[in-house]
């Protein structure tokens, strides 16, 4: 790392603290049903008539199990549509490029993938999914999985800062605040910026480029028309891309999404061209996570758990991206006795106008986040580059996490915290006045279970099926890491993936669509439980022994928290996919 | 069952005014504003001949085998590389087999072509494959190397071969933000200008 990656790394975090509490008092807003934005003389008419539209449910507050049934219909409801019209696309207008139909698993991993936040990308981009698909289809999850996320997160800090009431707030009150008063003002102005850089905004066909040089090649390939051509032929021209990409980009990071426009994701020219387009988009990753903890610590009267949070968030982000960057600018030995350049670091898979570091960091954020977008490919990273981001995700998405999964997880862990404090000092343990009992703690376990449960479970399953080891595109540990990574990925919501895993077959379709449902909605009912719990009890006035949420000695036991309970479960099978093979690239060894 | 279907219908209504928001007006209000403040990105930032006929665009790579050229980084978007409609890396690991050999084949290959010693290392994005198989730049040492044949072949000055390296390289923003790259398709063009 030179000094170029410090002194980016140093402005990141400076920025990412100076943006938070003003993000966080905005959402403060945004979150309150009577609260007040400079965008109301706008945006308050529409609110209203879309409020009355939705109708009487839409009016009073409610208690945890009726936000989590009404979260649940309309997650089941807009998944349907998406199916809907990835299985019509070919009858639905804006598809200059004809293309088919997607087939049922692949649609149905597609539909349930946007709806869960995930983004995974069973399928090609550009090759598959027509403009209506992407911009209809897709986006519409981009916004709404987003807002349910903040959702969630804004009941359970009611739940936190409310005291003897039933009520977390009204789910669809939430929903249409945070996607109008946040979600399209932010990516509106960042989708035009975006633009500026070189991400492309428009509705034409793919363009036809007479190349400088042509080429011949040999072998089964498509021409111009797509048709495909056997035999040897010269190909004259390059096909670009075009559509709607900065207005998908855009909400793709903000809601911490992740799903590309194109295959490749943010490392394809059109979507991530320039090192400031690459650094506003990991910037814009985290602003709205970062920000949830100032909110927080406003409801809560107690700034300072906010920003110990934060800083948790923090410490454990420094300590990866520098991981990362180190494992990827040590390079791969094996390529370097070849003659490869040992100080340019490992570059399989990066993009020159990135480097190494940026590289790095952006895969780092990116799985903190549960984004899952990638702007360099994450199969082709040393075994230590790769396993850092593996760990990320295995911690649960709680550094800085999804838009609101990241804090509702992160709360998780605080209860848990909270908890072993009581034990070691023998007291009652509590949570700014509240007491943390059996039910707290049980369903807060609960949550973190499923995440080990379905991960291990599904990779275990898949590693000694004929069906989880057809995709593989690597041997050897590696080829653990791609599955192992794949259904990490899809529990933890996070979308990216060891792309060379070929999953798009009926059996990972299923299976990866299970763990990204399970891995959302099985995590995100205990939590409500949770904020219903905590609702109905009465804060007590802090005492000599509350143990203090805010301030270095809760930000190591939560640190310690998150590392042990978080990634203790994944360290068997760790040490055999991205340990083993860091040894063995040591050794030489290949497969 | 009635709360359900009051949810029902709250479903549904969020979904169509929802859709309309969000994949309605907003993807267009992009547009309209997009294609306003910055026409030429909006578009895919392409290069156009003196004739009107789209060469390509500044950001998407292209592939080049003849000596003649600078030449980009190996790429494994689509079967031949460079398929703009099939972006994507190698993804193969650290361990791989495959990748060893195409990285000791290409090694081999750049250090004949460009006339470099065995002793003298290779940059490594002249090697590996970039992660959208289109990446448009290479290094400022990948291009240094490349000069003296690019010059040789073409009967240039080297001194004015390296003036158009120059040109055609984008420095990092701010003086720290990224890596410094050498557009190959734009310096390329430059090159068949003269």
């Amino acid at each position: 790392m030179n000094t170029s990656a410090w002194i980016e790394l140093v402005l990141f975090v400076g920025l990412l603290a100076a943006i938070t509490p003003p993000m966080g008092r905005y959402l403060e807003q945004v979150l309150d049903p009577g609260g007040r934005t400079w965008l109301d003389p706008v945006v308050r008419p529409v609110e209203r008539w879309t409020l009355r539209l939705l109708g009487r449910d839409a009016t009073a507050d409610h208690d945890w199990k009726r936000y989590a049934s009404a979260m649940l219909v309309f997650s089941l409801v807009s998944c349907g549509f998406t199916y809907g019209v990835l299985r019509l696309q070919h009858w639905l207008p804006l598809n200059p490029q004809g293309l088919g139909p997607l087939s049922p698993d692949l649609a149905l991993n597609t539909a349930v993938s946007f709806t869960t936040n995930t983004n995974w990308q069973g399928y090609g981009g550009e090759g598959t999914m027509s403009y209506f698909s992407q911009m209809v289809a897709l986006t519409l999850h981009n916004f709404t999985s987003a807002a349910v996320g903040i959702g969630v997160a804004a009941a359970l800090i009611r739940g936190i800062a409310r005291s003897s009431t039933r009520t977390l707030g009204n789910f669809w009150v939430d929903l249409v605040r945070i996607t109008y008063y946040l979600l399209v003002p932010l990516s509106l102005v960042f989708a035009v910026v975006l633009v500026s850089q070189g991400v492309v905004q428009n509705f034409k066909p793919y363009l036809h480029a007479r190349l400088l040089e042509p080429y011949s090649v040999d072998g089964e390939t498509k021409d111009a028309d797509g048709e495909p051509v056997v035999g040897r032929r010269t190909v004259e021209e390059q096909i670009l891309v075009q559509g709607p990409m900065a207005s998908q980009v855009a909400i793709k990071m903000l809601g911490t999404n992740g799903g590309g426009f194109t295959n490749a994701n943010a490392a394809h020219p059109f979507e991530n061209p320039t090192p400031l387009s690459n650094f506003l988009q990991m910037l814009s990753i985290f602003a709205i996570g970062s920000g949830l903890t100032h909110t927080l610590g406003r409801a809560t009267r107690n700034p300072g758990h906010g920003w110990t949070l934060w800083s948790a968030m923090m410490i454990l982000f420094v300590a990866g991206a520098l991981a990362c960057g180190w494992a990827e600018t040590r390079g791969n030995s094996i390529h370097q006795a070849l003659g490869v350049a040992a100080a340019d670091g490992n570059m399989e898979g990066k993009e020159v106008r990135f480097g190494v570091f940026n590289s790095a960091l952006f895969a780092t954020v990116t799985t903190d986040a549960s984004c899952g977008a990638v702007n360099a490919m994450h199969d082709s990273f040393t075994a230590l580059g790769g396993l850092v981001a593996l760990f990320n995700m295995e911690l649960g998405e709680v550094v800085v996490g999804g838009v609101g999964a990241g804090l509702y997880g992160m709360l998780v862990f605080v209860v848990l915290a909270v908890f072993i404090a009581g034990l070691m000092v023998g007291r009652t343990p509590e949570y700014l006045g509240k007491k943390i009992q059996a039910y707290e703690v049980k369903m807060a376990m609960l949550s973190l279970l499923v995440l080990s449960v379905s991960i291990l479970g599904f990779s275990a399953w898949a590693a000694v099926s004929p069906w989880g080891l057809a995709g593989l595109n690597n041997a050897g540990p590696h080829g653990l890491s791609e599955i192992l990574y794949a259904f990490t990925s899809a529990t933890a919501n996070n979308g990216s993936a060891f792309a060379g895993l070929g999953a798009n077959t009926p059996g990972y379709n299923l299976t990866l669509g299970i763990a990204m449902w399970v891995g959302r909605f099985l995590m995100i009912i205990p939590i409500l439980a949770l904020a219903g719990s905590l609702a109905g009890k009465k804060a007590g006035a802090p005492g000599m022994g509350t143990f203090p949420v805010a301030g270095p000695t809760f930000l190591i036991l939560l640190i310690g928290t998150v590392v042990l309970v978080g990634a203790l479960n994944f360290l068997p099978v760790l040490a055999l996919g991205p340990v083993v093979e860091h040894f063995l690239t040591g050794m030489g060894r290949l497969y | 069952m009635k709360e359900f279907l009051s949810q029902l219908r709250g479903a549904l209504a969020a979904t169509v005014v929802l859709a309309a928001v969000t994949c309605g007006l907003y993807p267009m209000a992009v547009w309209v504003l997009a294609q306003t403040l910055f026409p030429n990105s909006a578009n895919g930032s392409l290069l156009v001949d003196g004739s009107g006929t789209v060469r390509g665009s500044r950001r998407i790579g292209q592939g080049f085998t003849s000596p003649r050229y600078f030449l980009p980084r190996p790429s494994a978007a689509g079967v031949s590389g460079y398929d703009a409609t099939a972006s994507g890396g190698s993804n193969l690991g650290p361990l791989s087999m495959k990748l060893r050999d195409a990285v000791r084949d290409r090694i081999a290959a750049y250090r004949a072509m460009n006339g470099l010693p065995e002793t003298e290392s290779v940059p490594a994005d002249a090697v590996t494959a970039s992660g959208s198989g289109l990446d448009p730049h290479i290094s400022l040492r990948n291009a240094s190397l490349q000069a003296p044949r690019v010059a040789r072949l073409r009967g240039l000055d080297p001194a004015r071969v390296q003036e158009l390296i120059r040109r055609h390289t984008e420095f990092p923003a701010a003086g720290f933000l990224g890596e410094p790259g050498v557009n190959v398709l734009t310096l390329n063009r430059a090159l068949d200008a003269r």
